[in-house]
């Protein structure tokens, strides 16, 4: 019995607002600031926004879109206790609103429309090959199980970080997480033994 | 670095079950130049991971200012004293001209001369005009005389 009451889960302070973050409530920021503010995660966004969008341009699209909505809320942003969490939470939500509407105007979403012009292309094709099919595996990966990668294994987010995000329990997140990573590691098996045979 | 960690490590991660740190152990590890020669295959995928964090957002975001409204308010009603103004100017100026225009003479004497006066110039200047018609009859008199 003990144990169990033990065990209860309290309600995280880091998530809530610190007093600090209260007396700023209200008070308006200036470009500089949001700038300062938007700059340790504005990559991390066009980053999560390029996985799901895979277009450099589209994803670039969409950072300057959800940044643009950040500073609209600009007074109400300091009563976020993270901004950041909100920030990617919003660029989730906006790029699978993006690709919705895509699948919905019966533009089909081939590789080729969505090609990303890096010069990349042809001169690195020799040494970024093996990483180059590493993103395409995880570009076929269901997005749900894509954001999770992008999050977990590329920026490193904690697991109570992409729960909030994703508005999913830690669980569900490790098994989504598990099932990716599997799946990637399937294909790279597949891929290794047909080099070799 | 023990092997046997490595691949116990390495079981987890695909359960999804590693903390940061553990995570991180794997990265440096196939970071590193000595990975086993079975493990090879894995090095791709971290070494895609570490390629694909180094992605950078290089726009410039323009943000829009919140000042725009007052602009446009000031610019509306720039707009509207501008046209008050011009009209009352034209206005103004209308009245003048209208005052102006019409000369009055108290004495009948100065008020005849100056009527002959007015109407002498008015002659003079029809008689210009007729002085030029003459020429129109002098053209018609030289066509009469080739086509009789």
């Amino acid at each position: 019995m003990v144990s169990f009451v033990t065990n209860l889960k309290l309600p995280r302070l880091d998530y809530i607002s610190s007093n600090q973050a209260v007396s700023k409530i209200n008070q308006k920021m200036n470009q500089n600031e949001f700038i300062q503010l938007v700059n340790p995660f504005k990559d991390k966004v066009f980053r999560l926004a390029k996985r799901l969008l895979v277009s450099a341009e589209e994803a670039e699209d969409a950072t300057q879109e959800v940044l643009i909505k950040l500073w609209n809320k600009n007074e109400n942003l300091n009563s976020y206790s993270s901004i950041e969490a909100f920030a990617m939470t919003m660029t989730k939500n906006f790029c699978l609103d993006v690709l919705k509407s895509k699948r919905a105007s019966n533009l089909s979403i081939v590789h080729n429309n969505f090609v990303a012009n890096e010069a990349s292309l042809l001169q690195k094709i020799e040494d970024k090959d093996s990483l180059n099919w590493v993103e395409k595996i995880i570009n076929k990966l269901p997005e749900q199980q894509k954001l999770i990668i992008q999050m977990r294994d590329i920026e490193q987010y904690e697991f109570d970080e992409i729960a909030k995000i994703m508005d999913m329990n830690e669980t569900a997140i490790r098994v989504a997480l598990s099932r990716a990573r599997k799946t990637i590691r399937e294909f790279m098996i597949k891929t290794n033994n047909y080099g070799i045979e | 670095m023990e092997l046997n960690n490595i691949e116990k490590l390495l079981e987890h991660y695909f359960d999804g079950n590693l903390n940061s740190a553990d995570e991180k152990q794997l990265r440096d590890y196939f970071a590193s130049p000595n990975v086993a020669q079975h493990l090879k295959q894995y090095q791709p995928l971290f070494g895609y991971f570490e390629e694909a964090k180094q992605q950078q957002f290089t726009r410039k975001v323009a943000l829009p200012t919140k000042k725009q409204n007052k602009v446009k308010w000031l610019s509306i009603a720039a707009t509207v004293v501008v046209l008050i103004g011009a009209s009352l100017y034209l206005y103004t100026n209308n009245v003048k001209v209208q005052d102006e225009g019409f000369g009055t003479y108290d004495n009948p004497e100065i008020a005849f001369q100056e009527t002959q006066k007015a109407l002498q110039l008015l002659s003079t200047n029809v008689n210009v005009g007729i002085e030029s018609v003459k020429y129109v009859n002098e053209y018609q008199q030289s066509k009469n005389l080739i086509f009789k």
